[in-house]
């Protein structure tokens, strides 16, 4: 599904990634880790067609990111720092927003709200006032009703709280089950054992390890 | 391409609705320009001669405000970096965003038009109504595009708000010029005449034209360029 080999980008003249390689399987949770500024950010945008390499080569869906970008692009979900939402509409309009971009319909928008727990009150809701678990989720859902089945999302868990990071790692698990495959980035490899990921540890934007899904995380330092 | 445009067009506007930005505030503040070039002018016949630039030129200032709050909304939440990464057709966001634009503006100018008539005292004579509505679209249709095509230019950079009006200003003087010209005549003054207040109104549509073109080619170049 994604098959990244000696992939180098540079970012304003500094190579951000200098030859990383990641191989995804379909049904994967893989996590990104290692410290700031070892380029998982952009690994995951390299993923998402938003960088493309300048040596090297990265497919997903067998598409080539930097020849087919469009392409990718409309095949990936990728969630950033910031949620993309629009704080004046209310959740079911956000979605139905992203819905109507990719010519999904009104039962596909109930049924993403449904799975990521936000039917009923919530979706009613202008988004300024969700939490920001439920904005999280929100964010999530626009992912859903592009029907991608690669998510690729950048520090999911930061800003939540414990139990909205419970829920957001139970949604994740069921976007796994109905197929999606995610990779994440995160820092916080210690939380992060509900997943039972497969841990990717990227360091001055080499791949430097590769531990198989379900290991122990513990005492493994970000 | 109609698709994504029309739910670009939808949600701007559905934003706009909700927040109110051009009721409680670019509204009162074009309101108070062209009140305060009234008492600044202080001559009835000056401000009669003047009244149509003073309508344009404040459209204009109240356009950047509008055109700020517009690719604002995108910023704040990063928005406008998920629309990238979901590969959406770069002209129909231009035209989505442009016709939400173009609508407020519309809105902004029919309001002026009439605080023109009450409190500069022009008389729009019923034969000049067809110019004068030619005028107020095709004047709000340029500085919306323009405004859409030079606020994506500059939403990824950290001085956005300075650039934007010295980007916007210069080039929307044909806008400026075509619908002061055009919007006198229509006032009743004795300056332009009405062969060729539609001259001005054609090259009014000639720059719409040209930077509809020019903002659906370029848009999602120009927002890829800073990813």
């Amino acid at each position: 599904m994604v098959d990244v080999r000696d992939a180098v980008v540079a970012m304003g003249g500094f190579p951000a990634l200098a030859g990383a390689t990641l191989d995804v399987r379909e049904g994967d949770i893989v996590v990104l880790a290692g410290p700031n500024g070892a380029g998982k950010t952009t690994l995951l945008r390299l993923c998402a067609g938003l960088v493309t390499p300048v040596r090297g080569s990265a497919q997903v869906f067998g598409l080539d990111v930097a020849e087919q970008r469009d392409a990718v692009r409309r095949r990936v979900g990728f969630l950033g720092h910031a949620n993309g939402l629009y704080g004046e509409l209310t959740t079911r309009e956000n979605v139905a927003f992203h819905a109507a971009l990719v010519g999904a319909s009104n039962d596909e928008v109930d049924a993403a709200l449904q799975r990521m727990n936000l039917a009923g009150r919530a979706a009613d809701v202008t988004v300024a006032r969700l939490s920001a678990g439920q904005r999280r989720r929100c964010a999530l859902a626009n992912i859903v009703v592009r029907r991608a089945g690669l998510w690729l999302l950048d520090e999911p868990h930061a800003g939540l709280d414990s139990d909205a990071r419970a829920e957001l790692d139970e949604t994740l698990l069921s976007a796994r089950r109905s197929g999606a495959t995610i990779v994440l980035a995160s820092h916080d490899l210690e939380r992060l054992g509900n997943l039972r990921p497969r841990i990717v540890r990227i360091q001055s934007g080499i791949v430097v390890s590769d531990t198989a899904a379900g290991a122990s995380t513990t005492g493994v330092a970000p | 391409m109609r698709r994504t445009a029309a739910a670009v067009f939808r949600k701007d506007v559905l934003v706009e609705l909700r927040s109110r930005a051009l009721l409680t505030r670019v509204v009162p503040f074009a309101v108070l320009v062209l009140v305060l070039f009234a008492i600044a002018l202080d001559s009835e016949p000056l401000v009669l001669r003047a009244g149509a630039g003073l309508v344009w030129m404040t459209t204009l200032f109240s356009a950047l405000v509008v055109v700020q709050r517009s690719f604002e909304v995108e910023r704040r939440d990063g928005a406008l970096d998920v629309l990238k990464t979901l590969g959406v057709d770069g002209a129909a966001l231009f035209v989505g965003k442009a016709a939400a634009l173009i609508v407020q503006l519309l809105a902004l100018v029919v309001v002026l038009l009439a605080g023109a008539v009450v409190l500069y005292g022009v008389n729009v004579e019923p034969s000049a109504l067809v110019l004068l509505v030619t005028t107020a679209v095709l004047g709000s249709c340029g500085l919306g595009l323009v405004g859409t095509l030079y606020g994506g230019l500059v939403s990824g950079t950290s001085s956005r708000d300075t650039l934007l009006p010295l980007l916007l200003m210069p080039v929307t003087a044909p806008v400026l010029i075509g619908a002061t010209r055009a919007t006198e005549s229509a006032f009743g003054g004795d300056v332009t005449d009405a062969t060729t207040a539609w001259a001005w109104v054609g090259l009014l549509a000639v720059f719409c034209v040209l930077f509809a073109v020019a903002g659906a080619m370029s848009f999602g170049p120009l927002l890829d360029s800073d990813s």
